[in-house]
């Protein structure tokens, strides 16, 4: 029910609310103003004034190749986000539809996975990684990503096939359609805002993951998180070229976030208001 | 064809029995109508038929062959549910060819038997539409005409009707019983109203917790109840039941009289009683009368009946007109 606010009342919170918002976005708008300073600017201080020089993000580009690590992400989140769908939703379907006993334990015991610190795992998997030849490639990290996400990726899907009526599929499986028809023509399509936000958020986890893309590739595999990584150099830091590299790592998920922060809404929402 | 037989069909989820143990027979073209109270067990046992439960125990026969562990696919049964569960991002057209397209039929076989049933369900305006952008009844529409396009050896519904507003409803009743009487399929039809199982039914099941009370044609437990479950469950208003001296006399625990079945008198009858409310509706007064011992009865009286609130009345029953039970229920 809405309440009558007055004028003022209003006001004064959209301005709490704004600051609130810029205090968040602060880091990542001082990042952009730093990668258009100078080196020396960029040590010199606190200032808000750059000098809109471009050298930062040339020299980026000329000394390190910023497309390989650029479609390294672009490989690794959607790779791993597609095998994890491939998955998942099979999963999801008979958690969601045929529940037993233990449904609800193996939900949380997935969840559970993600409450350990990723470091415990390390050693192990660094190992199995050198033994497998996985180490610094693509297929690996997909592998590993896909993995990590899969236990948000099944509840999120699981939360929303257990919004679709049962009486939809029952109607399905009364029509005749097989357990794979039931799916591919009934379930998925009515899934497709959920599965769209998973598929979104996942994509979005995936692209800025960095602990295990930083440990478990050098060169060939790395993508844009390593990349920015790689900057913090021995040699001494390097403010505005930093900066430039991360808002060229940040800037691609940022624009698909924008253009999709409706779905995404949407999708994280489902459910919680009927 | 589609004769359905149950042979001591018993369900039950996990210790709860829900269907103690059902034997019935459904002729070919006929007009079931399984009615009672709700969780009396008659969805489960439509469920069970449908083959979207498993039975417990015990065998369903359908055309004399044993399904009782086939899927619902294979059964050539289709069924119409309570939330209609259209398939919401599918078209009318499509969602009436789902199951032909399952069936793997050429699409010009496809297109020419979802256009006949469009044509009978009048549907043919709305077939681009996607369910969201119909009313509740032609929703209805749209599920019973994805039930028709399979040519089922029967049809399950599944209180088809209970979503729908009043004057709809009495619409689609006439409209589902024209269907049958054109189409001459077996249907078996759950519903907990009785109004619908009367003016429908060839063959009404009356179950009570899982249990088959009565079966027969409307007329038959109208007049011949077989318990007094039966007998104040067929009829609207309910039957009125008379327990102690008054039933005595006529050698029953208790006696059932109908609402339609009293003699009203202002100068003398049987039983005295006060008018607590008179509902005048024009056609009918029914007359809700609270006897000198306290026991609530409906009457129902000529439309026109000039009597209110606080007047005296007698009551009388009409000749064999009378249900006599015994202490147990039964019909005497």
């Amino acid at each position: 029910m809405a309440r009558a606010v007055s004028t003022k009342t209003k006001i004064g919170w959209t301005i709490a609310a704004w600051f609130v918002a810029l205090l968040i976005f602060f880091p990542i708008l001082y990042a952009i103003i730093t990668s258009f300073k100078t080196e020396n600017e960029a040590i010199a201080g606190f200032d808000l004034i750059p000098s809109f020089t471009l050298d930062s993000y040339r020299e980026v580009q000329s000394q390190y190749n910023y497309i390989r690590p650029f479609m390294n992400s672009v490989i690794i989140a959607v790779g791993s986000t597609v095998l994890a769908l491939i998955v998942a939703v099979p999963a999801a379907w008979a958690m969601a539809f045929s529940p037993t006993k233990r449904t609800k334990d193996i939900l949380m015991w997935m969840l559970s996975t993600k409450m350990m610190p990723a470091v415990a795992v390390l050693v192990p998997i660094y190992l199995i990684f050198l033994r497998t030849g996985l180490m610094d490639t693509r297929t690996g990290l997909v592998i590993v990503l896909m993995l990590m996400n899969l236990p948000i990726v099944v509840w999120m899907l699981y939360t929303y096939f257990r919004e679709i009526p049962g009486e939809i599929l029952e109607a399905a499986r009364m029509d005749g359609a097989t357990l794979s028809q039931e799916i591919v023509h009934v379930l998925t399509p009515m899934a497709v805002p959920g599965i769209a936000s998973t598929m979104l958020l996942n994509v979005i986890l995936a692209w800025n993951e960095a602990f295990w893309t930083i440990q478990l590739t050098t060169t060939n595999a790395a993508p844009l998180s390593a990349f920015i990584a790689s900057f913090s150099s021995p040699q001494g830091l390097f403010w505005a070229k930093l900066s430039a590299a991360s808002v060229m790592a940040i800037a691609p998920i940022l624009i698909m976030g924008w253009f999709s922060q409706k779905q995404l809404v949407r999708g994280l929402t489902f459910g919680a208001v009927k | 064809m589609g004769s359905i037989t149950l042979k001591n069909v018993r369900k039950a989820f996990g210790d709860v029995e829900v269907i103690p143990g059902v034997d019935l027979n459904i002729e070919d073209g006929e007009f079931v109508v399984f009615v009672g109270p709700s969780g009396c067990g008659k969805s489960t046992l439509l469920r069970l038929i449908a083959g979207l439960e498993d039975v417990t125990s015990g065998q369903i026969n359908i055309d004399g062959q044993d399904v009782t562990d086939a899927g619902p696919a294979k059964r050539g049964l289709a069924m119409v549910f309570q939330s209609y569960a259209l398939y919401p991002h599918m078209s009318v057209r499509k969602n009436i060819a789902f199951p032909l397209k399952m069936a793997k039929m050429s699409e010009a076989e496809q297109e020419k038997r979802v256009a006949h049933a469009a044509r009978i369900l009048n549907l043919d305006n709305y077939l681009d539409r996607k369910p969201g952008q119909l009313s509740g009844g032609q929703r209805q529409r749209v599920a019973i005409g994805r039930a028709i396009v399979r040519e089922p050896s029967a049809f399950l519904f599944d209180e088809p009707l209970s979503n729908l507003d009043a004057a709809l409803r009495v619409n689609m009743r006439v409209e589902i019983s024209e269907l049958h009487n054109s189409l001459k399929t077996t249907m078996i039809y759950v519903t907990h109203d009785q109004v619908e199982a009367m003016t429908m039914a060839d063959k009404i099941v009356v179950l009570r917790a899982g249990n088959v009370e009565q079966v027969g044609s409307p007329m038959e437990l109208y007049s011949k109840p077989a318990n007094k479950f039966v007998g104040g469950f067929i009829g609207s208003p309910n039957m009125n039941f008379i327990v102690g001296e008054g039933a005595a006399k006529h050698a029953a625990h208790t006696i059932g009289v109908r609402p339609e079945h009293w003699q009203l008198s202002t100068e003398g009858g049987e039983f005295s009683g006060t008018v607590g409310v008179a509902e005048h509706l024009g056609s009918d007064t029914f007359l809700h009368i609270h006897l000198d011992d306290g026991t609530p009865i409906i009457a129902r009286a000529e439309g026109e009946r000039d009597i209110h609130h606080g007047d005296k009345i007698f009551l009388t029953p009409q000749d064999g007109r009378i249900y006599r039970f015994a202490e147990n229920g039964l019909a005497i």
